[in-house]
Protein backbone atom coordinates (compact mmCIF):
# COMPACT_ATOMS: atom_id res chain seq x y z
CA UNK A 1 0.00 0.00 0.00
CA UNK A 2 0.80 3.54 -1.28
CA UNK A 3 0.50 6.94 0.99
CA UNK A 4 -1.29 10.15 -1.09
CA UNK A 5 -2.49 12.85 0.28
CA UNK A 6 -6.27 14.36 -0.73
CA UNK A 7 -6.10 18.12 -1.10
CA UNK A 8 -9.43 19.62 -1.23
CA UNK A 9 -9.75 22.60 -3.57
CA UNK A 10 -12.55 25.39 -3.49
CA UNK A 11 -15.70 24.70 -4.23
CA UNK A 12 -18.32 27.35 -3.34
CA UNK A 13 -19.09 29.03 -0.41
CA UNK A 14 -21.58 27.07 2.13
CA UNK A 15 -25.34 27.72 2.26
CA UNK A 16 -27.03 30.25 4.43
CA UNK A 17 -29.33 27.37 5.83
CA UNK A 18 -28.98 25.44 8.90
CA UNK A 19 -30.24 22.78 7.52
CA UNK A 20 -28.38 22.61 4.03
CA UNK A 21 -25.20 22.99 6.35
CA UNK A 22 -25.70 20.27 8.37
CA UNK A 23 -26.99 18.16 4.82
CA UNK A 24 -23.68 18.96 3.67
CA UNK A 25 -21.61 17.73 7.01
CA UNK A 26 -23.48 14.71 7.11
CA UNK A 27 -22.67 13.68 3.52
CA UNK A 28 -18.78 14.56 4.32
CA UNK A 29 -18.87 12.25 7.65
CA UNK A 30 -20.81 9.21 5.62
CA UNK A 31 -17.80 9.67 3.27
CA UNK A 32 -15.29 9.36 5.59
CA UNK A 33 -16.88 6.48 7.57
CA UNK A 34 -16.54 4.78 4.42
CA UNK A 35 -12.90 5.44 3.67
CA UNK A 36 -12.57 4.83 7.46
CA UNK A 37 -14.30 1.29 7.36
CA UNK A 38 -12.40 0.12 4.54
CA UNK A 39 -9.45 1.13 6.06
CA UNK A 40 -8.13 3.52 3.30
CA UNK A 41 -7.24 6.75 6.38
CA UNK A 42 -3.99 6.98 7.66
CA UNK A 43 -4.74 10.40 8.83
CA UNK A 44 -7.52 12.17 9.01
CA UNK A 45 -5.82 15.13 8.54
CA UNK A 46 -6.30 18.80 9.32
CA UNK A 47 -9.22 21.55 7.65
CA UNK A 48 -7.92 25.23 6.72
CA UNK A 49 -9.99 28.21 6.99
CA UNK A 50 -10.50 30.31 4.13
CA UNK A 51 -8.24 33.17 5.24
CA UNK A 52 -4.66 33.42 5.72
CA UNK A 53 -1.76 34.72 3.15
CA UNK A 54 0.32 34.03 0.40
CA UNK A 55 4.03 34.78 1.28
CA UNK A 56 6.80 35.61 -1.42
CA UNK A 57 10.14 37.52 -0.58
CA UNK A 58 9.45 40.92 -0.38
CA UNK A 59 5.37 40.91 -0.68
CA UNK A 60 2.12 38.97 0.93
CA UNK A 61 -1.23 38.42 -0.48
CA UNK A 62 -3.88 38.03 1.85
CA UNK A 63 -5.55 34.74 0.62
CA UNK A 64 -9.49 35.85 0.70
CA UNK A 65 -8.62 39.02 -1.14
CA UNK A 66 -6.47 37.43 -4.19
CA UNK A 67 -4.58 37.14 -6.99
CA UNK A 68 -5.68 33.78 -5.69
CA UNK A 69 -9.14 32.87 -6.64
CA UNK A 70 -11.37 31.07 -4.64
CA UNK A 71 -10.59 28.19 -6.80
CA UNK A 72 -7.67 27.60 -6.27
CA UNK A 73 -7.71 27.07 -1.87
CA UNK A 74 -6.69 24.18 -0.29
CA UNK A 75 -9.35 23.76 2.32
CA UNK A 76 -8.00 20.57 4.18
CA UNK A 77 -6.35 17.45 3.26
CA UNK A 78 -6.43 14.08 4.78
CA UNK A 79 -3.39 11.08 4.51
CA UNK A 80 -5.23 7.34 2.29
CA UNK A 81 -3.68 4.19 1.57
CA UNK A 82 -4.24 3.03 -1.48
CA UNK A 83 -2.43 0.48 -4.09
CA UNK A 84 -1.50 3.37 -6.48
CA UNK A 85 -2.35 6.52 -8.01
CA UNK A 86 -5.51 5.00 -9.94
CA UNK A 87 -7.05 3.30 -7.17
CA UNK A 88 -6.82 6.26 -5.09
CA UNK A 89 -8.07 8.47 -7.28
CA UNK A 90 -11.06 6.26 -7.33
CA UNK A 91 -11.55 6.65 -3.69
CA UNK A 92 -11.57 10.07 -4.17
CA UNK A 93 -14.47 10.05 -6.74
CA UNK A 94 -17.38 10.43 -4.16
CA UNK A 95 -16.42 13.07 -2.17
CA UNK A 96 -18.85 15.42 -1.79
CA UNK A 97 -16.43 18.45 -2.49
CA UNK A 98 -17.62 17.71 -5.91
CA UNK A 99 -21.50 18.49 -5.44
CA UNK A 100 -19.88 21.76 -4.39
CA UNK A 101 -18.00 22.81 -7.40
CA UNK A 102 -15.12 21.58 -5.95
CA UNK A 103 -12.12 19.12 -6.75
CA UNK A 104 -9.78 16.71 -5.27
CA UNK A 105 -5.82 16.82 -5.75
CA UNK A 106 -4.51 13.33 -5.30
CA UNK A 107 -0.57 13.46 -4.79
CA UNK A 108 1.72 10.78 -4.00
CA UNK A 109 3.43 10.84 -0.77
CA UNK A 110 7.00 10.57 -0.85
CA UNK A 111 8.75 8.09 0.52
CA UNK A 112 12.32 5.95 0.43
CA UNK B 1 -33.29 9.43 12.23
CA UNK B 2 -29.77 10.03 13.23
CA UNK B 3 -28.02 11.62 16.11
CA UNK B 4 -27.91 14.91 15.39
CA UNK B 5 -31.12 15.64 13.95
CA UNK B 6 -32.04 19.22 13.59
CA UNK B 7 -28.96 19.83 15.54
CA UNK B 8 -27.75 22.82 13.49
CA UNK B 9 -31.13 24.75 12.87
CA UNK B 10 -32.03 24.09 16.53
CA UNK B 11 -29.02 25.81 18.03
CA UNK B 12 -28.41 28.41 14.94
CA UNK B 13 -32.25 29.63 16.82
CA UNK B 14 -30.66 29.60 20.27
CA UNK B 15 -27.35 31.34 19.01
CA UNK B 16 -28.67 34.20 17.92
CA UNK B 17 -31.31 34.66 20.54
CA UNK B 18 -28.73 34.45 23.03
CA UNK B 19 -26.26 36.90 20.84
CA UNK B 20 -28.97 39.49 19.50
CA UNK B 21 -29.47 39.63 23.60
CA UNK B 22 -25.52 40.25 24.72
CA UNK B 23 -25.17 42.54 21.38
CA UNK B 24 -28.62 44.81 21.43
CA UNK B 25 -31.31 44.17 18.90
CA UNK B 26 -30.17 46.45 16.41
CA UNK B 27 -27.42 44.03 16.15
CA UNK B 28 -29.17 40.73 14.91
CA UNK B 29 -27.38 40.55 11.64
CA UNK B 30 -23.84 40.88 13.52
CA UNK B 31 -25.67 38.05 15.50
CA UNK B 32 -26.54 35.82 12.87
CA UNK B 33 -23.51 36.24 10.87
CA UNK B 34 -21.39 35.22 13.90
CA UNK B 35 -23.77 31.77 14.16
CA UNK B 36 -23.78 31.33 10.66
CA UNK B 37 -19.74 31.43 10.99
CA UNK B 38 -19.71 29.63 13.65
CA UNK B 39 -22.05 26.91 11.56
CA UNK B 40 -19.37 26.91 8.89
CA UNK B 41 -16.21 26.31 11.25
CA UNK B 42 -18.23 22.98 12.75
CA UNK B 43 -18.78 22.06 9.44
CA UNK B 44 -15.48 22.24 8.72
CA UNK B 45 -13.83 20.61 11.86
CA UNK B 46 -16.51 17.72 12.19
CA UNK B 47 -16.53 16.95 8.81
CA UNK B 48 -12.91 15.69 9.58
CA UNK B 49 -12.63 14.64 12.98
CA UNK B 50 -16.30 14.14 14.09
CA UNK B 51 -18.73 15.66 16.43
CA UNK B 52 -17.61 16.78 19.58
CA UNK B 53 -19.32 15.11 22.64
CA UNK B 54 -21.15 18.78 23.65
CA UNK B 55 -21.87 19.65 20.14
CA UNK B 56 -24.32 22.81 21.33
CA UNK B 57 -20.86 24.32 23.82
CA UNK B 58 -18.73 23.66 21.06
CA UNK B 59 -21.04 25.62 18.78
CA UNK B 60 -21.78 28.79 21.18
CA UNK B 61 -18.12 29.13 21.72
CA UNK B 62 -17.29 29.19 18.48
CA UNK B 63 -20.53 32.05 18.24
CA UNK B 64 -18.95 33.76 20.92
CA UNK B 65 -15.79 34.41 19.44
CA UNK B 66 -17.02 35.05 15.86
CA UNK B 67 -18.88 37.79 17.77
CA UNK B 68 -15.68 38.94 19.62
CA UNK B 69 -13.44 39.27 16.43
CA UNK B 70 -16.10 41.52 15.12
CA UNK B 71 -16.24 43.71 18.13
CA UNK B 72 -12.59 43.57 18.05
CA UNK B 73 -12.42 44.05 14.60
CA UNK B 74 -14.71 47.10 14.82
CA UNK B 75 -14.56 48.76 17.66
CA UNK B 76 -18.31 48.81 17.65
CA UNK B 77 -18.76 48.32 21.26
CA UNK B 78 -19.70 51.53 22.37
CA UNK B 79 -22.91 52.16 19.64
CA UNK B 80 -23.78 48.71 21.29
CA UNK B 81 -27.73 48.72 23.65
CA UNK B 82 -26.74 50.16 26.83
CA UNK B 83 -27.07 47.72 28.87
CA UNK B 84 -24.37 46.02 27.28
CA UNK B 85 -22.14 48.65 26.57
CA UNK B 86 -21.52 49.58 30.29
CA UNK B 87 -20.45 46.47 30.45
CA UNK B 88 -17.67 45.93 27.82
CA UNK B 89 -14.93 48.32 29.56
CA UNK B 90 -12.46 45.46 28.62
CA UNK B 91 -12.67 42.30 26.72
CA UNK B 92 -11.90 40.18 29.65
CA UNK B 93 -15.60 42.18 31.38
CA UNK B 94 -17.17 41.56 27.89
CA UNK B 95 -16.19 37.57 28.04
CA UNK B 96 -17.41 37.52 31.81
CA UNK B 97 -20.61 39.04 30.24
CA UNK B 98 -20.97 36.61 27.94
CA UNK B 99 -20.30 33.65 30.03
CA UNK B 100 -23.28 35.01 32.30
CA UNK B 101 -25.23 36.07 29.75
CA UNK B 102 -25.20 32.00 27.96
CA UNK B 103 -25.88 30.24 31.04
CA UNK B 104 -28.82 27.57 30.54
CA UNK B 105 -31.36 29.35 32.52
CA UNK B 106 -31.44 32.73 30.62
CA UNK B 107 -31.20 30.98 27.04
CA UNK B 108 -34.78 30.27 27.38
CA UNK B 109 -35.42 34.00 28.76
CA UNK B 110 -33.34 35.39 25.56
CA UNK B 111 -35.79 32.95 23.14
CA UNK B 112 -38.84 34.38 25.24
CA UNK B 113 -37.73 38.00 24.50
CA UNK B 114 -36.91 37.54 20.74
CA UNK B 115 -40.34 36.34 20.32
CA UNK B 116 -41.92 38.86 21.91
CA UNK B 117 -39.65 41.40 19.74
CA UNK B 118 -40.62 39.46 16.54
CA UNK B 119 -44.69 39.88 17.05
CA UNK B 120 -44.12 43.82 16.59
CA UNK B 121 -47.43 45.25 15.98
CA UNK B 122 -46.37 46.89 12.98
CA UNK B 123 -45.33 43.62 11.35
CA UNK B 124 -47.63 41.47 9.37
CA UNK B 125 -48.63 38.38 11.35
CA UNK B 126 -46.91 36.35 8.18
CA UNK B 127 -43.87 38.69 8.54
CA UNK B 128 -43.98 37.72 12.47
CA UNK B 129 -44.12 34.00 11.64
CA UNK B 130 -41.46 34.21 9.33
CA UNK B 131 -39.39 35.86 11.67
CA UNK B 132 -39.84 33.47 14.43
CA UNK B 133 -38.88 30.53 12.06
CA UNK B 134 -36.22 32.28 10.70
CA UNK B 135 -34.40 33.76 13.62
CA UNK B 136 -35.62 31.33 16.54
CA UNK B 137 -36.12 28.10 14.48
CA UNK B 138 -33.23 28.67 11.87
CA UNK B 139 -35.64 28.04 9.09
CA UNK B 140 -33.72 29.38 6.02
CA UNK B 141 -35.39 31.45 3.61
CA UNK B 142 -36.33 28.50 0.83
CA UNK B 143 -37.78 26.60 4.22
CA UNK B 144 -39.70 29.04 5.11
CA UNK B 145 -41.20 29.14 1.47
CA UNK B 146 -41.54 25.61 1.09
CA UNK B 147 -43.61 25.80 4.48
CA UNK B 148 -45.81 28.54 3.07
CA UNK B 149 -46.04 27.74 -0.72
CA UNK B 150 -44.15 31.52 -1.04
CA UNK B 151 -41.85 31.90 -3.70
CA UNK B 152 -38.18 32.57 -2.03
CA UNK B 153 -37.97 36.28 -3.36
CA UNK B 154 -41.01 37.18 -1.31
CA UNK B 155 -40.00 35.64 1.99
CA UNK B 156 -36.67 36.80 1.52
CA UNK B 157 -38.05 40.88 1.23
CA UNK B 158 -40.31 39.98 3.43
CA UNK B 159 -37.81 38.89 6.28
CA UNK B 160 -35.27 42.03 5.17
CA UNK B 161 -38.33 44.48 5.98
CA UNK B 162 -39.02 42.43 9.20
CA UNK B 163 -35.55 42.66 10.21
CA UNK B 164 -35.19 46.65 9.23
CA UNK B 165 -37.70 47.02 11.90
CA UNK B 166 -36.89 44.98 14.43
CA UNK B 167 -33.23 46.27 14.54
CA UNK B 168 -34.79 49.58 14.24
CA UNK B 169 -35.72 49.19 17.82
CA UNK B 170 -33.51 50.34 20.92
CA UNK B 171 -33.74 46.98 22.98
CA UNK B 172 -35.49 43.50 23.10
CA UNK B 173 -38.99 43.38 24.17
CA UNK B 174 -38.65 43.13 27.92
CA UNK B 175 -41.30 41.39 29.59
CA UNK B 176 -42.35 43.88 31.88
CA UNK B 177 -43.06 46.25 29.63
CA UNK B 178 -46.39 47.78 30.01
CA UNK B 179 -48.03 46.22 26.82
CA UNK B 180 -46.59 42.72 28.02
CA UNK B 181 -50.47 41.06 28.04
CA UNK B 182 -51.30 42.70 24.41
CA UNK B 183 -48.08 41.66 23.32
CA UNK B 184 -48.42 38.06 24.88
CA UNK B 185 -51.22 37.31 23.00
CA UNK B 186 -49.69 38.22 20.05
CA UNK B 187 -47.15 36.06 20.11
CA UNK B 188 -49.92 33.22 21.38
CA UNK B 189 -51.95 33.61 18.31
CA UNK B 190 -48.43 33.55 15.92
CA UNK B 191 -47.24 30.56 17.61
CA UNK B 192 -51.09 29.11 17.01
CA UNK B 193 -51.29 29.97 13.37
CA UNK B 194 -47.29 28.28 13.14
CA UNK B 195 -49.15 25.21 14.51
CA UNK B 196 -52.28 25.67 12.26
CA UNK B 197 -49.91 26.14 9.62
CA UNK B 198 -48.29 22.84 10.22
CA UNK B 199 -51.46 20.96 10.98
CA UNK B 200 -53.72 22.05 8.54
CA UNK B 201 -50.92 23.93 6.06
CA UNK B 202 -50.82 23.76 2.71
CA UNK B 203 -47.18 22.44 2.32
CA UNK B 204 -46.68 19.23 0.57
CA UNK B 205 -44.12 17.79 2.73
CA UNK B 206 -45.37 16.16 5.68
CA UNK B 207 -42.24 16.53 7.06
CA UNK B 208 -42.24 20.09 6.52
CA UNK B 209 -45.87 20.44 8.35
CA UNK B 210 -44.07 18.11 11.62
CA UNK B 211 -41.58 20.09 11.79
CA UNK B 212 -43.95 23.34 11.75
CA UNK B 213 -45.93 21.67 14.73
CA UNK B 214 -42.61 21.19 16.61
CA UNK B 215 -40.89 24.66 16.67
CA UNK B 216 -44.54 25.42 17.94
CA UNK B 217 -44.90 23.26 20.68
CA UNK B 218 -41.49 23.79 21.56
CA UNK B 219 -41.82 27.88 21.76
CA UNK B 220 -45.21 26.95 23.55
CA UNK B 221 -43.62 24.97 26.02
CA UNK B 222 -41.27 28.18 26.76
CA UNK B 223 -44.19 30.35 27.75
CA UNK B 224 -45.53 27.86 29.91
CA UNK B 225 -42.23 27.40 31.80
CA UNK B 226 -41.45 31.01 32.38
CA UNK B 227 -43.99 32.98 35.76
CA UNK B 228 -44.52 35.77 33.13
CA UNK B 229 -45.73 34.14 30.34
CA UNK B 230 -47.55 30.83 31.92
CA UNK B 231 -50.63 32.43 31.99
CA UNK B 232 -54.19 30.03 31.35
CA UNK B 233 -54.31 31.00 27.48
CA UNK B 234 -50.86 29.91 27.46
CA UNK B 235 -51.30 26.57 28.90
CA UNK B 236 -54.32 26.28 26.67
CA UNK B 237 -52.41 26.88 24.14
CA UNK B 238 -50.02 23.80 24.99
CA UNK B 239 -53.12 22.21 25.41
CA UNK B 240 -54.29 22.40 22.03
CA UNK B 241 -51.05 21.64 20.64
CA UNK B 242 -50.65 18.70 22.62
CA UNK B 243 -53.84 16.85 21.92
CA UNK B 244 -53.85 17.63 18.30
CA UNK B 245 -50.09 16.70 17.86
CA UNK B 246 -51.07 12.91 19.74
CA UNK B 247 -53.23 12.74 16.29
CA UNK B 248 -50.08 13.54 13.74
CA UNK B 249 -49.17 9.37 13.60
CA UNK B 250 -52.36 8.56 12.39
CA UNK B 251 -53.35 11.66 10.16
CA UNK B 252 -51.87 9.85 7.01
CA UNK B 253 -52.56 5.81 6.63
CA UNK B 254 -49.87 2.84 6.33
CA UNK B 255 -49.95 4.03 2.47
CA UNK B 256 -48.73 7.41 3.78
CA UNK B 257 -52.48 8.51 2.23
CA UNK B 258 -54.36 10.91 4.51
CA UNK B 259 -57.53 9.81 6.78
CA UNK B 260 -59.84 12.18 8.38
CA UNK B 261 -60.34 11.96 12.46
CA UNK B 262 -63.20 9.49 12.13
CA UNK B 263 -61.53 6.95 10.31
CA UNK B 264 -58.02 7.44 12.20
CA UNK B 265 -56.75 4.85 13.79
CA UNK B 266 -56.99 5.59 17.63
CA UNK B 267 -54.54 3.07 19.05
CA UNK B 268 -51.57 4.86 16.99
CA UNK B 269 -52.57 8.61 18.50
CA UNK B 270 -49.30 9.17 21.33
CA UNK B 271 -50.35 8.52 24.42
CA UNK B 272 -47.57 10.79 25.97
CA UNK B 273 -48.71 13.98 24.26
CA UNK B 274 -52.49 13.04 25.19
CA UNK B 275 -51.29 13.00 28.76
CA UNK B 276 -49.45 16.24 28.54
CA UNK B 277 -52.31 17.61 26.54
CA UNK B 278 -54.72 16.81 29.44
CA UNK B 279 -51.98 18.44 32.28
CA UNK B 280 -51.90 21.12 30.03
CA UNK B 281 -56.06 21.31 29.52
CA UNK B 282 -56.03 21.10 33.73
CA UNK B 283 -53.41 23.91 34.16
CA UNK B 284 -55.36 26.21 32.00
CA UNK B 285 -58.42 25.94 34.48
CA UNK B 286 -57.57 28.90 35.96
CA UNK B 287 -58.61 32.50 35.66
CA UNK B 288 -62.14 33.75 34.45
CA UNK B 289 -60.94 34.31 30.83
CA UNK B 290 -62.25 31.90 28.38
CA UNK B 291 -59.98 31.82 25.32
CA UNK B 292 -60.62 30.71 22.24
CA UNK B 293 -57.68 27.89 22.48
CA UNK B 294 -59.11 26.83 25.59
CA UNK B 295 -62.44 25.76 23.83
CA UNK B 296 -60.08 23.95 21.21
CA UNK B 297 -58.42 22.38 23.77
CA UNK B 298 -61.58 21.16 25.23
CA UNK B 299 -62.32 20.36 21.90
CA UNK B 300 -59.43 18.08 21.17
CA UNK B 301 -59.68 16.34 24.35
CA UNK B 302 -63.17 15.43 24.29
CA UNK B 303 -62.11 13.28 20.82
CA UNK B 304 -58.90 12.23 22.48
CA UNK B 305 -60.95 10.69 25.55
CA UNK B 306 -63.43 8.75 23.04
CA UNK B 307 -62.36 5.37 22.01
CA UNK B 308 -64.69 6.24 18.41
CA UNK B 309 -66.71 8.60 16.48
CA UNK B 310 -69.65 6.33 17.64
CA UNK B 311 -68.69 7.03 21.75
CA UNK B 312 -67.79 10.64 21.15
CA UNK B 313 -70.18 12.84 22.73
CA UNK B 314 -71.32 15.02 20.02
CA UNK B 315 -73.92 17.20 21.88
CA UNK B 316 -70.95 18.42 24.26
CA UNK B 317 -68.59 19.07 20.90
CA UNK B 318 -71.84 21.34 19.33
CA UNK B 319 -71.85 23.19 22.45
CA UNK B 320 -68.88 23.85 22.99
CA UNK B 321 -68.73 25.06 18.99
CA UNK B 322 -71.14 27.32 20.00
CA UNK B 323 -69.40 29.09 22.52
CA UNK B 324 -65.96 29.28 20.48
CA UNK B 325 -68.69 31.13 17.65
CA UNK B 326 -69.20 33.89 19.98
CA UNK B 327 -65.57 33.50 21.19
CA UNK B 328 -63.94 33.61 17.74
CA UNK B 329 -65.86 33.40 15.22
CA UNK B 330 -65.01 32.54 11.70
CA UNK B 331 -66.25 30.19 9.07
CA UNK B 332 -64.11 27.19 9.32
CA UNK B 333 -65.28 26.96 13.05
CA UNK B 334 -69.00 27.19 11.71
CA UNK B 335 -68.22 24.26 9.38
CA UNK B 336 -66.62 22.04 11.81
CA UNK B 337 -69.21 22.59 13.95
CA UNK B 338 -71.74 21.93 11.37
CA UNK B 339 -70.05 18.53 11.27
CA UNK B 340 -70.59 17.88 15.27
CA UNK B 341 -74.31 18.79 14.77
CA UNK B 342 -74.52 16.33 11.62
CA UNK B 343 -72.75 13.45 13.92
CA UNK B 344 -75.94 14.30 16.75
CA UNK B 345 -78.73 14.86 14.65
CA UNK B 346 -77.75 13.25 11.21
CA UNK B 347 -76.57 14.70 7.95
CA UNK B 348 -79.07 16.56 6.88
CA UNK B 349 -79.50 18.62 9.84
CA UNK B 350 -75.13 19.38 9.30
CA UNK B 351 -76.21 20.04 5.96
CA UNK B 352 -78.81 22.79 7.00
CA UNK B 353 -75.79 24.36 9.14
CA UNK B 354 -73.34 24.33 6.03
CA UNK B 355 -75.76 26.16 3.77
CA UNK B 356 -76.62 28.67 6.89
CA UNK B 357 -72.83 29.21 7.65
CA UNK B 358 -72.22 33.04 7.41
CA UNK B 359 -69.71 34.63 4.89
CA UNK B 360 -69.06 31.40 3.25
CA UNK B 361 -67.94 32.95 0.38
CA UNK B 362 -64.38 32.68 2.13
CA UNK B 363 -64.81 29.18 2.18
CA UNK B 364 -65.31 29.41 -1.45
CA UNK B 365 -62.08 28.27 -2.32
CA UNK B 366 -61.68 25.90 0.80
CA UNK B 367 -61.52 22.72 -0.34
CA UNK B 368 -63.03 20.72 2.60
CA UNK B 369 -66.09 23.07 2.38
CA UNK B 370 -67.54 21.59 -0.97
CA UNK B 371 -65.97 17.99 0.53
CA UNK B 372 -68.19 18.39 3.86
CA UNK B 373 -70.72 18.72 1.68
CA UNK B 374 -70.03 15.81 -0.24
CA UNK B 375 -69.41 13.81 2.96
CA UNK B 376 -73.03 14.24 4.48
CA UNK B 377 -74.75 13.96 1.05
CA UNK B 378 -73.22 10.72 1.21
CA UNK B 379 -74.27 9.59 4.56
CA UNK B 380 -77.62 10.88 3.69
CA UNK B 381 -77.26 8.05 0.71
CA UNK B 382 -77.58 10.32 -1.98
CA UNK B 383 -74.59 9.06 -3.62
CA UNK B 384 -74.92 11.35 -7.11
CA UNK B 385 -74.90 14.99 -5.34
CA UNK B 386 -72.19 13.58 -2.86
CA UNK B 387 -70.70 12.76 -6.51
CA UNK B 388 -70.73 16.13 -7.17
CA UNK B 389 -69.83 17.81 -4.39
CA UNK B 390 -66.43 16.02 -4.05
CA UNK B 391 -65.97 16.51 -7.56
CA UNK B 392 -66.08 20.57 -7.04
CA UNK B 393 -63.66 19.98 -3.74
CA UNK B 394 -60.98 17.93 -6.00
CA UNK B 395 -61.26 20.82 -8.63
CA UNK B 396 -59.83 23.32 -5.29
CA UNK B 397 -56.93 20.61 -4.14
CA UNK B 398 -54.51 22.32 -3.40
CA UNK B 399 -51.39 19.61 -3.04
CA UNK B 400 -51.33 15.76 -4.13
CA UNK B 401 -52.41 14.60 -0.98
CA UNK B 402 -55.24 16.56 -0.74
CA UNK B 403 -56.04 15.12 -4.57
CA UNK B 404 -55.58 11.80 -3.58
CA UNK B 405 -57.87 11.80 -0.27
CA UNK B 406 -60.64 13.32 -2.33
CA UNK B 407 -60.10 11.11 -5.62
CA UNK B 408 -60.65 7.93 -2.70
CA UNK B 409 -64.05 9.76 -1.62
CA UNK B 410 -64.91 10.47 -5.20
CA UNK B 411 -64.90 6.94 -5.55
CA UNK B 412 -66.74 5.49 -2.68
CA UNK B 413 -69.59 7.49 -4.20
CA UNK B 414 -69.51 4.69 -6.46
CA UNK B 415 -69.59 5.23 -10.36
CA UNK B 416 -70.72 8.34 -11.27
CA UNK B 417 -72.27 8.52 -8.43
CA UNK B 418 -74.87 5.52 -9.20
CA UNK B 419 -74.10 3.91 -6.23
CA UNK B 420 -72.00 4.65 -2.42
CA UNK B 421 -70.48 1.29 -0.40
CA UNK B 422 -71.31 2.60 2.66
CA UNK B 423 -68.50 3.66 4.52
CA UNK B 424 -66.66 2.27 7.50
Amino acid sequence: MAQFAFLYRGGEPHPQSPVLMQQRMEKWMAWFKDLTDKGHIKDRGVPLDRSGAVVTRGSKHNVTDGPYAEKDLVLGLTVVEARDLAHASELSLRCPIFEQGGCVEVRPILTL
Amino acid sequence: MNSLEHLFRREAGRMVATLTRILGVAHVELAEDAVHDALCRALETWKIHGVPDDPAAWLMTAAKNRALDVLRRERIASTFAPEVASRIESEAAFRARLEELSAGALIADDQLRIMFSCCNPHLTEESQLALILNILCGFGVSEIANAFLSRDETVKKRLTRAKALLASSKRLFDLTDVDFAERLSSVQRALYLLFSEGFHGSSTEEAVRTELCQEAMRLTALLCANVLTATPASFALGALMSLHAARLPSRLDAAGEFTQLLDQDRSRWDARLLHEGQRLLEASAAGDELTAYHLEAAIASLHAGARDAASTPWQAIVSLYDVLMRVRPSPVVALNRALAVAMDEGPDRGLDELRAIEDRARLSSYPFYSAAFGELELRAGRAATAHERFSDALALARNPTERRFLERRLAACGPDGEQGPSKT
